[in-house]
């Protein structure tokens, strides 16, 4: 086929306009497929970051509903369970709603030794247990907004109403790169005061023992609760995670359906193109099948040109993403730990521009071979 | 009809019919026709419009297969062959002259001619030196670059002849070749076609209505009716 490049190539330069828009519409919507499959790739990996050595232990009923604080020295005792901690979702908002990033009120006693995976000195944490403002912030979110030790940060609460100020005290390292630190702790005993000694936490997290007896422990604490004013809901750490991303909507058969609308409505574009550009061309084939290329090399030449167009808005649509997202470390308002475009999707990516130009060239192809070279060479032109 | 023109028949027809169906409508155009063109022999066709002289050239040219009657061209029997065959047979022995010249638009005057070459085995430099040496034999070496609107009416039939006789077929096959070109032009192009006769030993069968243009012919044939009546005979050279 490559002997025959020069005039495919020239083919595709034919009507250059049209060809331009279909690759556009191709970079277009193979860039916004990207964009939409990093949000499941991205999801996915924060999950995978997360330990499934730990338990976290919350009301059954709701994530917005509470357990008593009471029940940490229960949870401790249960035979399997090593230690046990607890923390509070805080919601608050930072300067304008745009800031999204997540903030907990944990027990400033033992929360920081179950997270060994974020690096604090000895006396970062000795002030976080001592100051009732102290906060800490993770590495990510400290970059994003130049915060360091000694800085103020003030928080406009939603669920906990009021002015919060809090003093950074400690920046917490990640101990490997896909592990989320856009994120701010704080004191829970601020926040427990502040709240009138109310005594409730969001959920307890619990360290095992042995993280294989996990499905066991989880069993027994719910058991150990059940029936009681406030029954519990005890999933690892990955099982949580995933359970409040299917809870923020099942964003990934969302996802599903829309890139698949996208590229349904880009394969119609460009099957029009193909189609359109092999009408024209009625003539021509029916020339060239007269020197003699056979209906195989016919139907070669369109559906070359058709991949040809296709995969040029492949490479250009992933590689737009690639290079966006790469530049820019983005991380939709620190919603994503990591936003990266994986090899993974930009193979997928190719994969359907490679789809996209087998469909749009197969009927103009299938045209082609069976095209009759007298009544072409009669009816047109 | 018998062949009386010297050297083997490169083309014989014989009880050759071809009927048109419009919906449900037969269309009778050639019926039980036979036909002789020796090797080496310059034929002119001519006839009222619609009589079925393009049909002939297509039935000969291995573009059409006759309702009837057989076919046989350069020794290969065309009632035998399937689609891919009858490409190869075109490539091998068939070169085509068309009335409105039918060039590709987007390649030049070069990379028309080679269309041919690349159905053949020849590499690049090999194809390339094919395409000068014929560009030099219709005299437009120096327009190899040129695209098709950028030539003449001539210059364009000149380069559709140039891709019609790179893979150095035995017979061309011309349907009105002067059909679209004014009188000088017309003449020229005469003139290359028994050029390629006398001297490359073309065998050329022409449709024409220009009896200036059936002069040129050894032999001239009226096809009316669905018969061939043979108008014209000159010794061969
Ligand atoms: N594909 C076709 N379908 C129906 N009728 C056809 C077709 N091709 C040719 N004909 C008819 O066959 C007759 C001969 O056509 P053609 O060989 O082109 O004539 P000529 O070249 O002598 O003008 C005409 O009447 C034409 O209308
Ligand atoms: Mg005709």
């Amino acid at each position: 086929m490559t002997r025959y490049l020069p005039y495919i190539l020239r083919n595709t330069l034919r009507n250059k306009r049209r060809t331009a828009l279909t690759v556009l519409s191709i970079v277009i919507s193979l860039f916004l497929f990207c964009t939409l499959r990093t949000v499941i790739t991205s999801l996915a990996a924060s999950l995978e970051s997360a330990s499934s050595a730990r338990l976290i232990t919350r009301r059954s009923t709701s994530l917005t509903f509470m357990l008593p604080v009471s029940y940490r020295d229960r949870l401790a005792q249960i035979p399997g369970v090593e230690d046990a901690s607890w923390m509070t979702w805080f919601g608050g908002i930072y300067i304008d709603e745009r800031n999204f990033f997540a903030q907990f009120a944990v027990d400033p006693q033992r929360y920081l030794e179950l997270y060994p995976e974020y690096r604090l000195t000895p006396e970062e944490k000795d002030v976080f247990r001592r100051e009732r403002t102290a906060c800490i912030v993770g590495e990510k979110l400290a970059r994003k907004y130049g915060f360091g030790v000694g800085d103020r940060i003030t928080l406009r609460g939603t669920i906990f109403e009021g002015v919060w100020d809090f003093t950074v005290c400690g920046v917490a390292y990640p101990a490997t790169p896909d592990l989320d630190t856009n994120w701010l702790l704080f004191n829970g005993e601020y926040l427990n005061q502040r709240m009138g000694d109310f005594g409730q936490v969001g959920a307890f997290v619990l360290k095992l023992d042995d993280p294989a007896r996990a499905g066991d422990v989880a069993r027994i604490v719910d058991a150990t609760f059940a029936n009681s004013a406030a029954e519990t809901k005890t999933e690892t750490e990955k099982a949580f995670q995933m359970g409040f991303i299917s809870m923020l909507g099942n964003i990934q058969a969302v996802i599903y359906a829309l890139g698949s609308a996208i590229v349904i409505a880009i394969g119609l574009v460009s099957m029009n193109t193909m189609m359109m550009a092999a009408r024209e061309r009625t003539r021509e084939i029916a020339v060239l099948k007269a020197l003699g290329f056979t209906d195989r090399t016919v139907v070669g030449l369109v559906l070359v040109e058709s991949l040809l167009i296709t995969l040029a808005g492949g490479l250009l649509g992933a590689g737009l993403a690639r290079l966006v997202f790469g530049l820019t470390d983005f991380t939709a308002g620190g919603f994503f730990p990591s936003f990266t475009v994986t090899d993974g999707t930009v193979a997928q990516a190719l994969g359907i521009a490679l789809f996209l130009g087998v469909v749009s060239g197969v009927a103009p192809a299938w045209n082609a071979a069976r095209l009759h070279i007298v009544d072409a060479l009669r009816h047109t032109g | 009809m018998e062949n009386l023109a010297a050297g083997p028949p490169i083309i014989t027809l014989r009880g050759v019919s071809k009927t048109y169906r419009r919906d449900t409508i037969a269309v009778p155009v050639l019926a039980a026709l036979d036909l002789d063109v020796a090797a080496g022999e310059f034929l002119a066709l001519m006839g009222p419009s619609g009589s079925g002289k393009s049909t002939i050239l297509n039935l000969v040219s291995g573009i059409d297969t006759p309702t009837a009657g057989r076919v046989v061209v350069a020794g290969v029997d065309l009632g035998g062959l399937d689609n891919a065959a009858l490409a190869a047979f075109r490539a091998r022995h068939v070169g085509f002259i068309f009335q409105s010249y039918n060039l590709i638009p987007v390649l030049t005057a070069f990379q028309n001619v080679e269309l041919p070459l690349l159905l053949t085995a020849l590499d690049r430099r090999e194809r390339r030196q094919h395409v000068l040496d014929v560009l030099e034999v219709v005299g437009l070496n120096d327009r190899s670059d040129h695209f098709p609107r950028q030539l003449s009416g001539g210059q364009e039939q000149r380069v559709a002849i140039a891709r019609a006789i790179v893979s150095d077929p035995s017979l061309l096959v011309a349907d009105e070749p002067t059909g679209d070109l004014d009188a000088a032009s017309a003449a020229e192009i005469l003139d290359l076609i028994g050029r390629l006769n006398r001297e490359f030993g073309k065998t050329v069968v022409m449709v024409t209505h220009d009896p200036r243009a059936a002069e040129r012919a050894h032999r001239v044939l009226h096809l009316d009716k669905g018969v061939l009546v043979e108008a014209v005979r000159r010794e061969q050279p």
